[in-house]
């Protein structure tokens, strides 16, 4: 790992103590979930059911396991990560202000007139976002040409695509897995985000996705399907499908809506989910109780 | 078709029938020769195709650098998702697929994924316009009216070979994506025998002429230089500018073409909706200029199966139609302007 390169080298990975990795993206998460109220505050509303319930996934990536340097956002060697589901863009603007790519102080700009933090990702406004996701079913096939292309000219980077279970409704996400397994594309690591939810309801009443992991099987994929809050096994996995080759792998993460708020993970489930303003407070009361536990 | 009386009809033919005309100089595969030639220069050039690199020249390019040749299968979404993925990484790829497919079925990845970045993807669609006797299924009648609303997007509608070969080159050197309209497989050769050269953004005017000025784009100018010639000889000067840059339009030339008291027609191998012919009315209009343009195009309908010299003329593109046409202006020049004839659906096509 180089001075100027983030914490997540991989050539760490045998090095750094197992449990004090899991202690760091344990903190990770944590201040990923602060910013993500904080963010949410700005609005009043939003996706931060979502960003609760990927937040351990990010804090896994960004803190152990992608390469980049935070103060270039374009250095070629950097692994990719792509943000297919752009209307998570509060997440991963959380998960980049912890990670030092974009000021923690530039969040509560977030959704605001001339910001660099529009409320669905765009790659033209914010340092760090590769794609501009939100037409859903498009991460995954920029994902195989990128692959494709760095595979081309030697450069050892890493391809990361977040997806969302109600993500693989779209015919083109099947067009691009089956794209990745056809080229052997082992540089590439899809991360299905599974909450079960999506825009008109349960993903389960919208358009059935299970048997989600069978599919990409089927579809030649080195696949895993983890508890995606448990930093524990998100590691486990993520360890893993960096070391397979010779096809395309799956990190399918099952996680739950709000999760690290009791507050909003015991609601009824929304996509956009309401919150009051005297609850923000409410909410950080009880992440911060849940870190100390 | 009333008549009972057997006879011989035209058959489709292959889908990519040339239309060249029988004996016409042609040129083999010009886009996928010039391809090479550039790869040859220009290491980051790759090539994609989704299940249609032989028919649309690209395999001339993937027999010479198999290494830069990318299947992508018939999986258009993902071929231009993956086009943009690596023009991200900084290569320049060129995708082809047939102009229905990159334009109909997968337009939302060729808006989001290559146009919104601004990204070097060169988006090549075979079959534009009514080259193929296959039906609506393959007749790209509408790409450009559907592509032209498509912000940062460049769009080039070649007439022959020698804009291919000459094209090819400019719109890898052009920062932004483009969209190129081929012609593939025996491609016309014309422009060679003018004091003519490609350039991005540009008309150019291929012959001068007092009466009648041609504003014409792609396979339409090889027809409106057939037309003046048939004009000449009935003592019509006729004018060809010759607009291959669709978008952005050169329209200062457009100005200059129409800011005289000559006939203006425009040519087209697309729809009379939202191509070169509006193109050049809006021009006009903006500009405050009042001169009354006369479409030469394709109806606003879905176009009929059949041989595709039978369907030139009878959808009113071929250098008869288009000479009958213009007499027909000139001769009733107070005659109501009306847009192209839209034919009936035939009961008898060629094809039956």
């Amino acid at each position: 790992m180089t001075a100027s390169t983030s914490s997540a080298a991989p050539d760490t990975a045998g090095t750094v103590d197992r449990e004090e990795r899991i202690e760091r993206i344990r903190q990770a998460a944590y201040g990923i979930r602060r910013n993500a109220l904080d963010m949410g505050e700005v609005q009043g509303q939003g996706y931060i059911g979502q960003a609760l319930g990927v937040a351990d996934v990010l804090a896994t990536v960004y803190t152990d396991q992608l390469r980049f340097r935070p103060e270039d956002p374009h250095w070629p060697g950097r692994d990719r990560f792509l943000l297919s589901i752009g209307h998570y863009a509060i997440a991963l603007y959380a998960a980049m202000a912890e990670a030092g790519i974009i000021p923690v102080e530039e969040l509560e700009t977030y959704g605001s007139d001339d910001s660099r933090l529009p409320m669905s990702a765009m790659a033209s406004y914010t340092p760090g976002m590769e794609i501009s996701g939100g037409s859903l079913g498009h991460g995954l096939g920029v994902a195989t040409g990128m692959a494709l292309g760095l595979r081309l000219q030697g450069n050892p980077a890493r391809v990361y695509d977040l997806l969302s279970d109600g993500e693989l409704d779209e015919g083109s996400t099947w067009e691009a897995a089956m794209s990745c397994s056809h080229h052997g594309l082992d540089n590439v690591t899809a991360i299905v985000d599974v909450n079960a939810l999506q825009a008109d309801g349960p993903t389960a009443g919208v358009l059935r996705t299970e048997p989600v992991t069978d599919k990409w099987r089927a579809f030649g994929w080195h696949a895993l399907r983890v508890d995606g809050n448990d930093v524990a096994a998100l590691v486990d996995a993520f360890d893993e499908v960096r070391e397979h080759r010779g096809s395309p792998s799956v990190v399918i993460c099952d996680t739950r809506i709000g999760h690290g708020v009791p507050l909003l993970a015991n609601r009824e489930k929304a996509h956009f989910m309401r919150v009051e303003e005297r609850e923000w407070q409410i909410a950080r009361d009880q992440l911060q109780e849940g870190l100390t536990r | 078709m009333t008549s009972t009386a057997p006879r011989k009809k035209l058959t489709t033919s292959a889908m990519i029938a040339s239309f060249a005309d029988p004996g016409q100089r042609t040129t083999s595969a010009p886009f996928g020769h010039a391809l090479n030639r550039l790869a040859e220069e220009r290491p980051e050039i790759v090539g994609l195709s989704a299940d249609l690199a032989k028919y649309t020249d690209m395999h001339v390019f993937r027999d010479a650098h198999p290494d830069r040749f990318f299947q992508m299968g018939m999986a258009e979404q993902v071929m231009l998702g993956a086009a943009a993925g690596m023009a991200e990484v900084g290569l320049v790829p060129f995708a082809s697929t047939y102009s229905v497919f990159a334009t109909r079925r997968a337009y939302d990845f060729l808006c989001l994924d290559i146009a919104e970045p601004g990204l070097n993807v060169n988006v090549v669609g075979a079959l534009p316009g009514l080259t193929t006797g296959y039906g609506p299924s393959h007749q790209a009648t509408e790409d450009l009216a559907i592509l032209r609303g498509c912000p940062n997007l460049t769009i080039v509608d070649p007439c022959d070979s020698v804009d291919i070969e000459q094209a090819v080159p400019a719109l890898a050197a052009a920062p932004g994506p483009t969209y190129l309209r081929l012609l593939r497989g025996a491609v016309p050769t014309v422009l060679d025998e003018y004091d003519y050269r490609f350039e991005l953004g540009k008309a150019a005017e291929l012959r001068t002429g007092r009466d009648v000025v041609l504003v014409s784009t792609g396979l339409m100018t090889m027809r409106a230089l057939q037309a003046a010639a048939r004009l000449e000889a009935d003592s019509v000067d006729v004018a060809v500018l010759h607009v291959p840059t669709i978008k952005p339009l050169d329209t200062e030339a457009i100005l200059r073409a129409a800011r005289t008291d000559r006939l203006l027609v425009t040519l087209e191998n697309h729809t009379v909706i939202g191509g070169l012919a509006e193109s050049v009315a809006s021009t006009l209009a903006y500009a405050g200029v009042g001169t009354r343009v006369v479409p030469i195009a394709l109806p606003d309908e879905f176009l009929a199966a059949g041989a595709l010299p039978t369907l030139h003329d009878r959808y009113g593109l071929s250098t008869d139609a288009v000479v009958a046409r213009i007499k027909a202006e000139l001769d009733g020049a107070d005659a109501p302007h009306r847009p192209p004839t839209a034919w009936p659906a035939d009961p008898a096509p060629a094809t039956a």
